[in-house]
């Protein structure tokens, strides 16, 4: 990665009425750089784009793209372009006409834009639908012509919110592919914004977690994965363990009543933390031989894997296991020292991490019901 | 069961339309007789367009028609965009409440309070005879504005949120944004509230009557005033000629409309 930054965001603090929104936020853009804001839903990731595009004015702050203060500069003049959650596709125009939008207000003799549409649209694989009527793509068609709208005009930044959250799980997979080939084919910095995490991993260089107005960590997919800095960037990406320890000292630290070896320094003397232990980093192992021990109390096939809740002294554990396990069972864990990584405490410790309240069901719920919120989001901005 | 929801449906008719189909069929008598049908004949045609006043009082509802759809038209649009940037529905309600007023309150109080207000400002500007075209149009563009309002609204909270901010987004200017991409997305709520404006306009009488004068008169005033001595068969003629005006327009509107939908759904 280039060191040359393109965007910098210092100090945004914004606020409608009592909420504050965005707390301080400081944030460095690199060009050429696929940067993913993620976050649940009201975490400030849609209106930390939306500054960039110019739709909102900071309360308090600087934004500089380039070098160069772009405070109060409207969003027609900057050189970023948006992909809507919803597209926002001009539905009185055809799809040529879409994508033409923007080479028409800059006054460009016919025939280039001629050519840039059709460029933009054989990148995106539309060729052959420039006469279509926008009513008669599918969702997946309209979002691919909200990117080529958006790409004719030749932005040095392309921002996306949550772009894929309306198409289904195997087009999203499918379109994931395409914009990082897009993206790196352009060479152009994208700043993404989801609540997905898994299409955040892979498709990002560099995470941006996002909780409560605040920046928890920035980060390559593997280091948020792997050293996630608190309880709530462990829970948020991906599934985790997380449980009260002491750090002994330096390669040893204690919980669940055992003492582990690990591979985490730089902690005080006895200092209370975090302990974050992945589920698919657990082996199972006969009970006598195990590290730790507990029972089973669910077990749930997920095709790859089976997700097995062990109780293990009252607090409740997550593992994968390929191997099934009876509920009921005795069963021995053993965890090395490379999965075991240790957090500083923080305000989100005791909030994450046991899965005594897991349930299948209320995990779906609550992200059906995240599109909505993020509707609210975006209105109070208006 | 079935003849007799026939017959149901028979009554409604006849009930709606028949009134209409006994002026049509009168305004081509050939006698004034209101009761006795004595021949074909286009005689109260020719009367109608003879008369100057008449024709004079159809020019003047027609000029206030088209001028008081049009601005409450204009008006009412921008009004729509205002109140849909309104998030805060406390806010949001009341203004909708004070939009809707006109509408509700019955015609006669609204016309009796605007006849009052034009007469304290005429005096307080000691203009001699201040109720005249100016008022007509006033009032008019008043008890317009709330329909205007009430088709356009919804129409603008149909269309995506975002499309503005796409048009900015791709470097329009707000102003040439909005008439770029979001006025073509409520034209047919605007046309809508503009026909319905228009209509309402044509035949009011009650406000009319409270806030015109002596120098400018509107044919439901004029028709109303003749209702007094005796209303003649060139009347008829007049109500026929207006009747199958609207009819047109509303025909050709529909039409108009199904061919549009015809199209977007062959796209799909």
């Amino acid at each position: 990665m280039e060191n040359n930054i393109i965007i910098d965001l210092r100090n945004i603090t914004v606020a409608y009425g009592d909420n504050t929104v965005l707390k301080n936020l400081n944030l460095s853009i690199h060009d050429r750089e696929f940067i993913t804001l993620l976050g649940p839903s009201g975490c400030g990731k849609t209106t930390t784009l939306r500054i960039i595009g110019g739709f909102i004015e900071p309360d308090e702050g600087e934004i500089f793209f380039e070098g160069k203060k772009t405070n109060g500069v409207p969003p027609h003049k900057r050189q970023v372009n948006t992909i809507f959650q919803r597209y926002a596709l001009f539905p009185h125009l055809n799809v040529y006409e879409n994508v033409a939008f923007g080479l028409r207000l800059r006054h460009l003799p016919e025939k280039e834009i001629k050519e840039t549409v059709r460029e933009m649209l054989e990148l995106v694989n539309l060729k052959g639908f420039e006469r279509r009527h926008i009513s008669s793509l599918s969702g997946g068609q309209q979002q691919r012509v909200a990117i080529a709208r958006a790409l004719a005009v030749k932005p040095r930044v392309l921002l996306l919110d949550e772009p894929l959250g309306a198409l289904d799980l195997k087009l999203r997979k499918d379109m994931q592919i395409e914009l990082k080939n897009i993206q790196q084919r352009l060479g152009i910095t994208f700043i993404y914004v989801t609540h997905d995490q898994e299409e955040a991993l892979s498709m990002s260089d560099t995470i941006v977690v996002m909780d409560n107005g605040l920046i928890q960590q920035i980060g390559s997919p593997q280091d948020i994965y792997n050293e996630p800095s608190n309880a709530f960037v462990a829970d948020f990406i991906g599934e985790s363990n997380i449980v009260d320890g002491v750090m002994l000292r330096d390669y040893c630290c204690r919980f669940s009543g055992q003492t582990f070896e690990c591979l985490d320094t730089g902690f005080a003397e006895n200092e209370q933390v975090d302990v974050v232990v992945r589920p698919e980093d657990v082996d199972v192992v006969p009970v006598e031989k195990g590290m730790l021990r507990g029972e089973v109390t669910s077990v749930t096939f997920k095709g790859v894997h089976f997700e097995i809740i062990v109780d293990i002294g009252g607090f409740k554990w997550m593992i994968q296991s390929t191997d099934y396990q009876a509920v009921g069972d005795k069963i021995g864990l053993y965890i090395e020292p490379d999965a075991i990584h240790i957090m500083k405490k923080s305000e989100y410790s005791g909030m994450f991490g046991d899965y005594s309240s897991f349930s299948e069901e209320y995990e779906e719920l609550s992200i059906a019901e995240e599109p909505e919120e993020e509707d609210e989001e975006q209105e109070e901005d208006l | 069961m079935k003849g007799l929801s026939r017959v149901y449906t028979a009554l409604v008719f006849i009930f709606l339309y028949a009134p209409i189909a006994v002026l049509l069929l009168y305004s081509f008598n050939s006698s004034t007789s209101t009761i006795v049908f004595h021949g074909f004949s286009l005689h109260w045609y020719k009367t109608l367009f003879a008369d100057r006043a008449t024709l004079r009082a159809l020019y003047n509802t027609l000029l206030l028609a088209v001028c008081s759809s049009v601005i409450a038209t204009v008006l009412g649009t921008a009004a729509s965009v205002g109140i849909e940037k309104f998030r805060k529905s406390a806010l949001r309600t009341s203004i909708m409440a004070t939009t809707n007023i006109p509408m509700m309150n019955p015609e006669i109080v609204t016309g009796v309070s605007m006849m009052l207000l034009f007469v304290f400002i005429g005096r307080a500007l000691s203009i001699d005879s201040v109720l005249g075209f100016g008022t007509l149009l006033i009032a008019h563009v008043t008890f317009n504005l709330p329909y205007v309002i009430l088709t356009v609204l919804p129409k603008l909270r149909q269309t995506d949120k975002n499309l503005a901010e796409a048009a900015m987004d791709l470097g329009c200017r707000p102003v040439s944004a909005f008439f770029k991409v979001v006025f073509p997305a409520i034209t047919p709520g605007i046309i809508t509230g503009m026909i319905m404006a228009f209509t309402l306009s044509l035949d009011d009488f009650i406000i009319s009557y409270f806030t015109s004068g002596p120098g400018f008169q509107t044919l439901p005033i004029a028709i109303f005033s003749m209702t007094k001595k005796r209303v003649k068969p060139d009347m008829y003629a007049l109500s026929a000629l207006i009747f199958v005006s609207i009819l047109i327009l509303l025909i050709l509107y529909n039409i108009a409309q199904q061919k549009s939908e015809e199209k977007s759904n062959k796209k799909i």
